[in-house]
């Protein structure tokens, strides 16, 4: 079992591009363990909050702590999974051996457990960018999971997937999710949230518009912009 | 026509001459090019991978530095290691050893800065990845050079070409005496001036043949890497 980074705090978190507000003024808590699906419309500021969170992005402003740590300190407790997987100019195995080089030395069967858990056993040999698209991305999960981490990110990680990647994927990220793994998960498919999401978190032009229990949201939106967003209607 | 058959005769009945010539050519080069690989690729790589005050200038320097003439080097390297420069007392002038740490002035810079390019471009791809995944330092520098080594290998076999090739600092520095430094371009000139063209065009097609191998093997490995998505 991983070693929890819950609860997580963001307190006013701001970024400013010129003179637009690409997050203005981020305030949210996540508490409870399981997966927090963030919807939100294009250039709402999902991808980019997930990014700070990671530490990937500096905010201008605001501060973020991830179970009492601060970013920087709770990074190699976290994995994650971008939308375009990148892998190494090497096979299957040595991609995986390179993210947990110390599995690779002392418990091999790791990576081969990996392998088979996302149905990339038999590739292993292979070079990892001759794989499909979708076997990539499950090739990155597994290069995710492998570190064990504490908090799992996932930037709309199965969009333009093939159905059964698409399944593969959600039901390897909830048995993570089962074993004590937090799961952030920024996603625009709805019927995706609706199969995933414990909780959503609704953003809307650079804040947080709406947090609450997925079921609640989706069945009895609060907001009029969530009432728009998942009547179609495009926000701008 | 007869200073061809000539050349041609040389080249299949293994001439002594042409062949040690050959042999202390190719012998400076890869000596040059070994020292200078250890030299740039870790330079270009930290450059490319690195974020400090007066980077931008270091890599305009070093692109600079592609272009340094080669008569230059020579001079300098020159004034160095002649009787009275600072490393005279080393007594390397005129000794191939002077004619490798000219080569490698040379094409060190040309490396690194071709390097640098071909990693620059890879850490763009992979920063996010390896932020994500804790890779820094030593083991983000090996993993670049590891993962670009098919691209590499073409910026270390333009570096070859360039050392092979190269005349004006090694005619300074190598003295171009027979038998000790004489290589395949001082040669050429040497006997081009004697109006010696049997051996000049032998020698002259032996490099000609080698820059066709050279640029062959840059191709297969591009290939190679191609074919594999390892370019």
């Amino acid at each position: 079992m991983p070693e929890s980074l819950l609860p997580i705090r963001i307190r006013e978190l701001r970024l400013t591009k010129g003179d637009r507000a690409l997050l203005a003024g981020i305030n949210l808590t996540i508490e409870d363990p399981g997966i927090t699906v963030i919807m939100g419309p294009n250039g709402a500021g999902k991808s980019l909050m997930l990014r700070c969170l990671h530490g990937l992005i500096m905010a201008d402003q605001g501060q973020i702590s991830l179970g009492g740590l601060a970013v920087a300190d709770s990074r190699s407790h976290q994995a994650m999974v971008f939308q375009n997987p990148v892998l190494l100019r090497r096979t299957v195995l040595q991609n995986l051996a390179f993210a947990a080089p110390e599995a690779a030395k002392g418990s091999p069967w790791r990576l081969i457990d990996a392998l088979e858990a996302v149905h990339l056993a038999d590739r292993a040999d292979q070079p990892a960018r001759t794989l499909s698209v979708g076997e990539q991305q499950r090739l990155a999960l597994a290069r995710a999971l492998l570190t064990e981490p504490a908090l799992l990110l996932l930037d709309e990680a199965t969009a333009s997937l093939d159905p059964a990647s698409v399944v593969l994927i959600e039901s390897l990220v909830k048995a993570q999710s089962a074993r004590g793994t937090k799961v952030i998960l920024v996603s625009h498919d709805h019927s995706q949230a609706r199969r995933m999401a414990d909780e959503i978190v609704f953003v809307s032009a650079g804040r947080v518009v709406e947090q609450r229990p997925a079921t609640q949201f989706f069945t009895q939106p609060e907001t009029a912009a969530a009432k728009a967003y998942l009547a179609g209607e495009i926000l701008l | 026509m007869n200073a061809l058959a000539e050349a041609f005769r040389l080249i299949i009945t293994l001439d002594a001459d042409l062949f040690e010539i050959l042999w202390l050519s190719i012998r400076v080069s890869l000596i040059a090019l070994a020292i200078s690989a250890v030299i740039s690729l870790p330079l270009g790589t930290w450059l490319a991978i690195t974020r400090f005050p007066g980077r931008k200038f270091c890599i305009l320097v070093l692109n600079a530095l592609m272009g340094m003439p080669p008569v230059v080097v020579g001079l300098i390297v020159y004034l160095l290691l002649s009787r009275s420069g600072p490393l005279g007392w080393m007594g390397l002038l005129y000794t191939p050893t002077a004619m490798i740490i000219a080569q490698v002035i040379l094409i060190t810079p040309i490396i690194a800065a071709l390097s640098n390019q071909v990693i620059e471009n890879l850490h763009q791809e992979y920063h996010d990845t390896f932020y994500s995944l804790g890779v820094t330092g030593r083991r983000a520098v090996v993993a670049y050079l590891v993962d670009a080594r098919y691209a590499l290998t073409s910026c270390i076999l333009a570096g070859f070409g360039r050392a092979i090739a190269e005349v004006g600092a090694v005619i300074i520095v190598g003295g171009n005496i027979d038998h000790l430094t004489r290589v395949m371009t001082t040669a050429i000139a040497l006997e081009t001036s004697k109006g010696n063209l049997t051996l000049a065009l032998g020698l002259g097609a032996v490099l000609l043949v080698l820059s066709l191998l050279i640029n062959a093997l840059v191709i297969s490995v591009r290939e190679y890497a191609a074919k594999r998505q390892y370019a």
